[in-house]
């Protein structure tokens, strides 16, 4: 019988092991070992060469930049996200008229890929055309160059992400604010707090393990920015929207490093879990779980 | 926060208003209506406008377009531009494509999840604490760290093994991602929740290991297996970085690539470009739309684990 079970079990679980080991464990082990070779992707010898690449990586003034945009982008999307998406299932939190089309509006931002977010975002954009600049020519605001503009592009990239991920930040609130109960408000209220002081002083603490939630969720997909960097800017001008993650596909795919490409992997890998590991550190001293 | 008191600062005594809200809650009494539209119709006009403003260029003409200040009310409608964004890219084919790519990869993933999970879940076989301890340890690991190594491998098996897994193949697109640890992880704990005599009292009466998991298991877990099947759906579908490193033939790309390369070779044509990009996310719009209740659940379900 005992024999069986070993077999059972290693006959269910084969199928999606290998595949998992295959496309992900072996593929872990195998780039941290380039990561230490000179990898060119085309010539057959890979000499190691130590931690060359490492090495390099702390000297190359693209990846410095990188860092630079990527943290930047990160401080800006994350807090950016979570506050629309607080505000949008606060008010989408009611009973009221339209409630089901509001709810929906947002929600539709989530079936939208980041690659066709881009693409609407660059028209609404576009320096001689978009429609956002004549916005602003109402309002008195001169012609912006926006994408076009290193010191302006990685804040339309914000923006744009923004609006692509509220939909997911208001479902999570959304909720979350349902689990919140409303003998609580209610008592909250008889005793003489208003509604500000209830939110601030109930509804938050309530809401804070969807917080760390979004904050850690957001920030690993922030870290990560790619697609829409590829589409609207390419990285530039002037290397003005590189990120992390751009620098490491152009590295590998484009020049085929791939040794110094793979050490920008783990060197992203390591910045990912040293903000994760602090985001839970100072996460559970502000987050209140109710059982 | 400041949007938040922003309707009370419009009222002639705002702030009262906001502090006496909770008498009065189902409607402000210095307002007609619910206070909470003047930040819900704004927010919602935001929300909405690239999707309005991507279907009005797209039925304007290419003039109409490239005028500044623009047209917000194009003259005649011009479905030309989505028989001519038809004629320069397959875009049906890019739809079937991602169709067959993101089902596949779904129902391999509800299939290997299924029976690895409940295997992780109520089997005790050797090596299983080593072997989950492995899967977890994927789960942490962004997927930048193991592309390039996935990519020598897709290469590599396309040309030695098998080549409709190789590059340029629907194949590769499917295969690496045909089982993934979050889905074992998820159904796993899912599947221990579930009570133990069902599947004790079918073993007794004679029922395989494998018949149970169909018969009784399966059934109960039809909640969980949709949230997977949303989840991996959405994330199939949308997925763009690993068919760009596995894809340069036009005739195996993917929606969302297909429109990226249809974009690189169209830049400035703006009326061409949105008629194509309706094409690309109206599919995906309308699954969502129909599966609303689904698609929601199943997002909010990835949050309140953490809860």
């Amino acid at each position: 019988m005992l024999s069986s079970e070993h077999f059972a079990g290693w006959a269910f679980v084969t199928p999606g092991v290998v595949i998992i080991v295959l496309f992900g464990a072996v593929p872990i082990v195998w780039s941290a070992v380039m990561s230490f070779q000179s990898d060119n992707g085309l010539s057959p010898s890979t000499p190691f060469v130590g931690t060359a690449n490492y090495r390099e990586l702390l000297h190359d003034p693209v990846v410095t930049q990188a860092i630079q945009h990527t943290l930047i982008y990160t401080a800006l999307f994350v807090p950016g996200t979570m506050l629309v998406g607080l505000v949008l299932a606060v008010a989408m939190n009611r009973k009221i008229r339209f409630i089901a089309f509001y709810r929906t509006a947002a929600y539709a931002t989530m079936a939208i890929s980041t690659i066709s977010e881009a693409i609407v975002f660059i028209w609404l954009f576009d320096p001689s055309y978009g429609i956002v600049n004549y916005f602003f020519s109402l309002i008195g605001v001169p012609q912006q160059q926006f994408l076009n503009s290193p010191s302006e592009a990685l804040y339309v990239i914000v923006a744009m992400t923004i609006w692509g991920w509220s939909g997911f930040a208001v479902v999570i609130y959304l909720a979350a604010l349902q689990g919140v109960p409303e003998t609580l408000l209610e008592a909250a209220s008889i005793d003489g707090a208003g509604p500000w002081r209830t939110f601030r002083k109930i509804t938050l603490p309530l809401l804070s393990p969807a917080s760390l939630f979004l904050a850690v969720w957001l920030t690993i997909n922030a870290l990560q920015l790619f697609d829409e960097v590829y589409l609207s800017t390419s990285g530039g001008p002037l290397n003005a929207t590189t990120v992390l993650v751009y620098y490491l596909y152009t590295e590998a795919f484009e020049q085929f490093n791939f040794g110094y490409a793979s050490a920008i992997a783990y060197f992203l890998f390591l910045v990912i879990i040293v903000i994760t590991v602090i985001q839970f550190w100072v996460g559970k001293r502000f987050t209140h779980y109710r059982s | 926060m400041t949007a938040l008191s922003a309707p009370a600062r419009s009222g002639t005594d705002g702030r009262d208003a906001l502090a006496r809200a909770p008498r009065s809650r189902r409607r402000g009494w210095w307002l007609p209506f619910s206070p909470w539209h003047l930040v819900l119709i704004p927010a919602t006009v935001i929300l909405l406008f690239p999707f309005v403003w991507l279907l009005v260029t797209s039925v304007e003409t290419p003039a109409e377009a490239l005028h500044f200040p623009p047209v917000l009310d194009p003259h005649v409608i011009r479905f030309a531009n989505y028989s001519d964004a038809l004629a320069s890219a397959p875009f049906v084919r890019f739809f079937v494509n991602s169709a067959i790519v993101s089902v596949l990869t779904v129902l391999s993933n509800l299939t290997l999840c299924a029976l690895a999970g409940y295997a992780f879940a109520r089997f005790r076989f050797l090596g299983r604490t080593a072997l989950f301890a492995v899967l977890m340890g994927t789960l942490m690991v962004p997927f930048q760290v193991t592309m390039i190594p996935q990519f020598i491998i897709t290469k590599w098996l396309g040309v030695h093994v098998l080549a409709s897994v190789g590059i340029n193949h629907l194949g590769a697109l499917i295969l690496p991602n045909a089982a993934t640890a979050f889905g074992i992880f998820f159904l796993r704990q899912f599947f221990k929740t579930l009570p133990l005599e069902y599947e004790e009292s079918a073993r007794v009466d004679g029922a395989n290991r494998l018949t149970v998991l169909v018969r009784i298991v399966l059934p109960l877990a039809t909640p969980a297996l949709a949230t997977l099947a949303a989840l991996t759906f959405i994330d199939s579908w949308n997925n763009f970085l690993w068919p760009l490193i596995v894809t340069t033939s036009t005739s195996e790309m993917t929606l969302p690539l297909g429109l990226a390369t249809f974009q690189g070779a169209h830049s400035t044509q703006w009326t061409l470009l949105m008629a194509g990009n309706v094409m690309s996310l109206v599919p995906m719009l309308v699954v969502f739309f129909v599966a609303q209740r689904y698609f929601i659940r199943s997002v909010a379900s990835t949050g309140l684990a953490g809860t």
